[in-house]
């Protein structure tokens, strides 16, 4: 492994490729231009000096020597610029292009990536792939492509001149110019104490930033405000402190460099002008200004150089997690002869058995025969298994043993979008679009009209909050409804599944955080909507599911009891003492 | 900008040394070429290896001398950025102690935060940098000229005519690019959205069977981030091609201008040098003046948004001299109160009256979002009621000092929000002067005793950041006790009682009975079981008040009441009823 990370990783290297190919004309372009520019940069300093060298002194001036040179200057210049275009907008085009493309097929790889994967990573991680990957990845191989191309030939270049003009002054600027870059890194190294201490006070002061202003209120509930503001200041003095010790000493790196280039700059003026004196000249006035401009240029593709294979190798580690991703295999394909369904709702669970882990048992030997129409309940402490339930019934999750079937057929044979479509699921975590508040309700059914809309809203109760908002049903949520109350989330996500009409029904927790009353209203609009239509609920809150027609009591994946409310508290069970806790009786 | 230049003028020593000096190394830079110059026209012409040599000494000198220039510059630019940032954070921080509930909602938490960390870092650089270059880049592009014309006034007017014209080129495709960085942005926001929203969302966008419009519509997005990419890369990879270009004309003509020059002998071949050198720098400085631009532009509206919390004016003045207590036995009245909260569409109370006597219990109960925190907001003018008045022990609320209302006034929210400390510095909050006894007996009375007195450092227990050390319950009960420790004359529980077990909180309601006679106690809840015992129960719905009275006299009264009641209790109580 960390061979792998210390040399370039040749074999996601090699799955690179493909994706370049669309672009391989962008990219031949590219490293043409590349060179010309480079061989452009290069000449213009010796055409210059030539041209100079033409003017020996008053009367000798070779007017149309100076003319030529000019000439060649101005083609050349001409020549580079139109070279730089073209290796600027291919280069775009080439780094753009592909993080596009890469984008495009992760989107549709994590549309059809299993539950079981998307559940065992966080988000933002997959995000930052999708994101910040790409872009490091398209910016880091590219540029680091092109940049070290233009390098090598701009040294190769520069060397050859400098070595046909003058060996032993090549050889000075040659041994000379790395000098820059040991100050650079000697510096880096020093300063780099600071910039870790500079970090830790800064995320220390940013975690008190963070608590003071999320209990903003209680501070001023308090009147605590200036013991608080004292607090902070210590911190924040601390902060000013480092930073200052941080920010100085890093930015001595340009100066010494800086420094470093000056005093070059002057050995390769002396050592020209003793050439240039000499008994028998071994460098013209022109030479010298040439080698004066080699100098001052010649460390800067020494500097981008040492950063590109950093930058490579950075871009191959961050190609490498999108390709671990889109390696992920997918959720297993409908079955070529998978059926439609116009689902009854009678759904049967055959002797399932479910684990998510191999080594962990969760569900075992489940059965259960659920008539169309009928209300389950399924209760029981966390982690009983009532979510995965639901997981196994939506095919989020395949079971490991036994069948569930639908109206007689197992699910495994249903397309999953039809299976899917007969369910309206609302669920605990309430999930909603970045957008209008119409667009959300009408997320299963695009379109809906307005009547439809406001009328599933009213029969969840969600109208008289919507009319309140700014805009109404046009009011735009911003993303996850984070300017929308708990509450307030989950009516917009019944009212999503109420403008649906499904012939099924699961509901997740999906009153948790609903007052009790609106809840029971809700219940009775379910009721009404879910007659003869089949539902699961799961609910810890027992109040909600006292009318099921069944409740299934489950603990560690096992139905422990069974049964309507009042059978249940008579048979004075687990259930009984579920409820008695509840309700302190 | 008034808020920058304020610490400008504080950090005045440092504002004016830094660009100085760096004025000073840059004069240095302007010399080389003149030194180079004489190099040629007078050692080598001459033949003089003393002068040579002594020139290349001079330019080492100027290269140190630079350097220790640089060094000053660099140590000042730091303290007066960081001395700005340091004092920002702070002047943000006080500002935003004074800022009332209705500014904290309208900006927000995380946008304070935001501005609190990196829009103030961005300042920071942006000093950093305007002190070190701002003044340095045109120096060497105006310096470079005037030295051109030292050199030869002749040969300068090409700088004259070429310096605007690269300064069109690189200002010009900045302003153009600048407005397509930021759109480039906000389309690279929408593709993470998009990408987070998927998957945050995927059991649902599944559900539904949304899959493909999902891909579909991540495509088109990222097809118009593509499309904007491209077309800003387009405008922008101008730049590098036109300058070029335009500083090899005037190099050609400086050339041709030396030339006819050096033939008629008023110019040197070494001035020719010279001339070229200033140009190349010229260049070299315009392109980081260019990047300077963009990160001051980029500080700028760090500074804009920043300058914009501090502007933010609070919308709640409070009275020189409070309110003498007036009424003997009332403590709290409303009088035809309503509440619009800024931005919102429409009233969220409406039209509310009650009274509230020393020493009673209220309770107040209704749906999500029926407006039982907003009623209880407004007690501690945490907001100003926009109809009506609230009063306080028979005065208007708006009559009281900021001081006093605290002081009388302890709330227990929503939202257990504890601080990094120890359990008693949080307890201190609410009265700094309290004794270990008054803690423990808040304890007590918070049923929190037990808990603490099981941590190892009982009052010294460490609290960590935000309190996520202890549980929901337990941090619920900390922060009743704090309000306790404050023995205010009115304590309002928002609903802070809702992670507690039925036992606990029925141990809590007994306990508060307790308190002095004199303390009025508001209670929020949404369970009817919690409030049975108040003396009047406020019942809300919609932001109307529906009903107010005793549990009882709810009952027979207010349909509402009734439902919320039934909905807890249901059949058990019919039933338990029927048996007894």
């Amino acid at each position: 492994m960390s061979k792998q990370k210390k040399g370039l990783d040749l074999q996601t290297l090699r799955r690179v490729f493909p994706y370049v190919k669309p672009y391989r004309l962008h990219l031949l372009t590219s490293l043409l231009c590349a060179s010309v520019s480079a061989a452009a940069a290069l000449l213009i300093p010796i055409f210059s000096g030539n041209a100079i060298d033409c003017m020996l002194g008053p009367g000798a001036v070779d007017v149309a020597g100076v003319g030529k040179w000019a000439l060649l200057i101005a083609l050349s210049a001409v020549l580079a610029a139109i070279a730089q275009q073209f290796l600027a907008t291919s280069n775009n085009r080439i780094a753009y292009c592909i993080s596009r493309d890469i984008r495009n097929e992760t989107s549709c790889k994590l549309q059809r990536l299993p539950l079981s994967y998307l559940d065992a990573h966080p988000a933002g991680d997959v995000v930052s792939r999708v994101i910040a990957d790409v872009d490091a990845f398209s910016d880091g191989l590219l540029m680091g492509f092109t940049q070290l191309f233009t390098g090598v030939v701009t040294i190769c270049g520069t060397l050859g001149i400098m070595l046909a003009l003058n060996v032993s002054i090549a050889l000075l600027v040659v041994v000379l110019t790395p000098l820059s870059l040991f100050v650079a890194a000697f510096i880096a190294k020093r300063t780099h104490r600071y910039f870790t201490e500079q970090a830790k006070v800064r995320g220390e002061q940013t975690a008190l930033i963070n608590e003071m202003i999320e209990g903003q209120k209680v501070i001023q509930a308090f009147g605590h405000e200036d013991e608080s503001l004292a607090a902070f200041d210590e911190i924040n003095g601390q902060l000013g402190k480092v930073s200052l010790n941080a920010t100085f000493f890093s930015s001595l790196v340009n100066p010494s460099t800086r420094l470093v280039n000056n005093i070059i700059y002057a050995a390769v003026g002396l050592v020209c002008a003793l050439f240039a004196i000499a008994e028998n000249p071994a460098m013209t006035i022109g030479g010298m200004s040439v080698f004066l401009s080699y100098a001052s240029q010649y460390a800067k593709p020494f500097n981008e150089i040492s950063g590109v294979v950093t930058e490579l190798q950075n871009a191959l580690a961050c190609v490498r997690r999108i390709f671990t991703l889109l390696d992920e295999r997918d959720r297993p394909a409908d079955a070529a002869d998978a059926a439609d369904l116009d689902a009854k709702g009678h759904v049967s669970l055959a002797d399932v058995s479910f684990r998510y882990v191999p080594d962990r048992p969760l569900i075992e030997d489940f059965s259960l025969d659920v008539q169309p129409g009928q209300r389950i309940a399924i209760v029981g402490p966390t982690g009983c298994g009532k979510t995965t339930l639901i997981n196994l019934l939506m095919r989020f999750y395949d079971v490991n043993e036994g069948a569930i079937r639908v109206d007689g057929t197992d699910i495994r044979q249903i397309k999953r979008q039809e299976l899917r479509r007969s369910i309206g699921m609302v669920l605990q975590d309430t999930w909603l679009k970045a957008g209008t508040i119409r667009e959300n309700i009408a997320y299963g059914k695009p379109d809906a009209t307005l009547e439809e809309i406001i009328a599933a809203a009213k029969a969840s109760h969600a109208h008289s909050f919507i009319r309140r908002l700014p805009n109404g049903y046009d009011t735009v949520i911003t993303e996850n409804g984070g300017n929308l109350s708990a509450g307030q989330k989950q009516l917009l996500c019944i009212a999503r599944v109420m403008l649906t009409l499904p012939p099924m029904l699961i509901l997740d927790e999906a009153t948790s955080s609903i007052d009790t009353r609106t809840e029971l209203r809700i219940q009775s609009a379910f009721a009404k909507m879910m007659a003869g239509r089949t539902s699961f609920i799961v609910a810890h809150r027992l109040s909600t599911i006292r009318e099921a027609d069944v409740i299934l009591v489950m603990r560690d994946g096992h139905i422990v009891e069974q049964g309507n409310h009042d059978t249940l508290i008579a048979q004075n069970g687990f259930y009984a003492t579920l409820y008695n806790a509840q309700f302190g009786l | 900008m008034k808020y920058l230049l304020s610490y400008f003028r504080k950090y005045r020593r440092e504002s004016i040394i830094a660009p100085l000096f760096k004025m000073l190394e840059a004069m240095f830079d302007l010399l080389v070429p003149l030194v180079v110059a004489n190099i040629i026209n007078t050692g080598i012409a001459a033949r003089d290896t003393g002068y040579i040599l002594g020139q290349c000494g001079l330019l080492i000198l100027m290269a140190l001398i630079g350097l220790a220039c640089s060094f000053t510059a660099q140590y000042f630019a730091a303290r007066a950025a960081i001395g700005t940032a340091t004092g920002l954070r702070h002047q943000l921080m006080a500002h935003i102690q004074k800022l009332s509930f209705t500014e904290l909602d309208t900006i927000g938490v995380s946008t304070l935060i935001t501005r609190m960390t990196a829009d103030v870092n961005q300042v920071q650089n942006g000093v950093n940098m305007f002190l070190r270059l701002f003044l340095r880049s045109p120096f060497i592009v105006i310096g470079a000229m005037v030295m051109a014309f030292t050199v030869d006034a002749g040969a300068a007017l090409i700088f004259l005519i070429a310096i605007p014209v690269l300064s069109v080129i690189v200002f010009g495709v900045m302003k153009l690019t600048s407005p397509m960085y930021k759109q480039v942005q906000q389309k690279l926001d929408a593709v993470t959205g998009a990408t987070r929203e998927n998957l945050t969302g995927v059991r649902v966008v599944r559900a539904f069977g949304r899959e493909a419009a999902e891909a579909e519509r991540f495509a088109q997005l990222n097809g118009e981030l593509n499309a904007a990419q491209l077309r800003v890369g387009r405008i922008a990879a101008l730049m590098n091609p036109l300058t070029y270009v335009v500083v090899n004309l005037a190099l050609i003509a400086i050339l041709c201008v030396g030339a006819d020059k050096v033939n008629n002998s008023t110019l040197l071949s070494g001035d020719v040098v010279a001339l070229v050198n200033y140009m190349s720098q010229i260049l070299v400085e315009l392109v980081k003046l260019a990047n300077l631009i963009v990160l001051l532009t980029r500080a700028v509206a760090s500074l804009g948004r920043v300058a914009s919390v501090l502007d933010a004016e609070t919308s709640m003045t409070y009275p020189e001299k409070s309110a003498q207590a007036d009424s003997a036995d009332e403590a709290v009245r409303f009088d035809h109160v309503s509440l619009t909260y800024s931005g919102a569409g429409d009233e969220s109370i409406t039209d509310i009256s009650f009274r509230a006597l020393k020493g009673q219990t209220i309770g107040v109960i209704g749906g999500t979002g029926s407006g039982k925190s907003t009623l209880v907001n407004l007690i501690p003018r945490f907001y100003d009621a926009t109809k009506g008045t609230v009063s306080l022990m028979g005065r208007p609320v708006t009559d009281w000092t900021h001081d006093e209302l605290r002081d009388r006034i302890a709330v227990v929210m929503q939202r257990a929000q504890l601080f990094k400390g120890t359990i008693r510095s949080n307890l201190l909050y609410g009265d700094t002067a309290a004794t270990d006894e008054m803690l423990w007996e808040a304890l007590e009375t918070a049923q929190a005793a037990e808990f603490v007195r099981q941590k190892p450092g009982q009052l010294d227990e460490v609290v960590e950041q935000g309190g996520r050390n202890l549980s929901g319950g337990q941090k619920q009960r900390l922060t009743i006790a704090r309000a306790l420790v404050s023995r205010p004359d009115i304590l309002i529980l928002d609903d802070s009682a809702s992670a507690l077990d039925y036992a606990t909180d029925a141990a809590l309601r007994r306990a508060l009975r307790h308190l002095p006679e004199t303390t009025t106690t508001f209670i929020v809840s949404q369970r009817t079981s919690s409030l049975q015992h108040a003396d009047q129960i406020l019942v809300l719905d919609d932001g109307e008040l529906v009903g107010c009275g005793t549990h009882e006299a709810l009952m027979e009264s207010c349909e509402v009441y009734r439902e919320i009641h039934e909905s807890q209790f249901r059949n058990d109580h019919a039933k338990g009823g029927a048996q007894a």
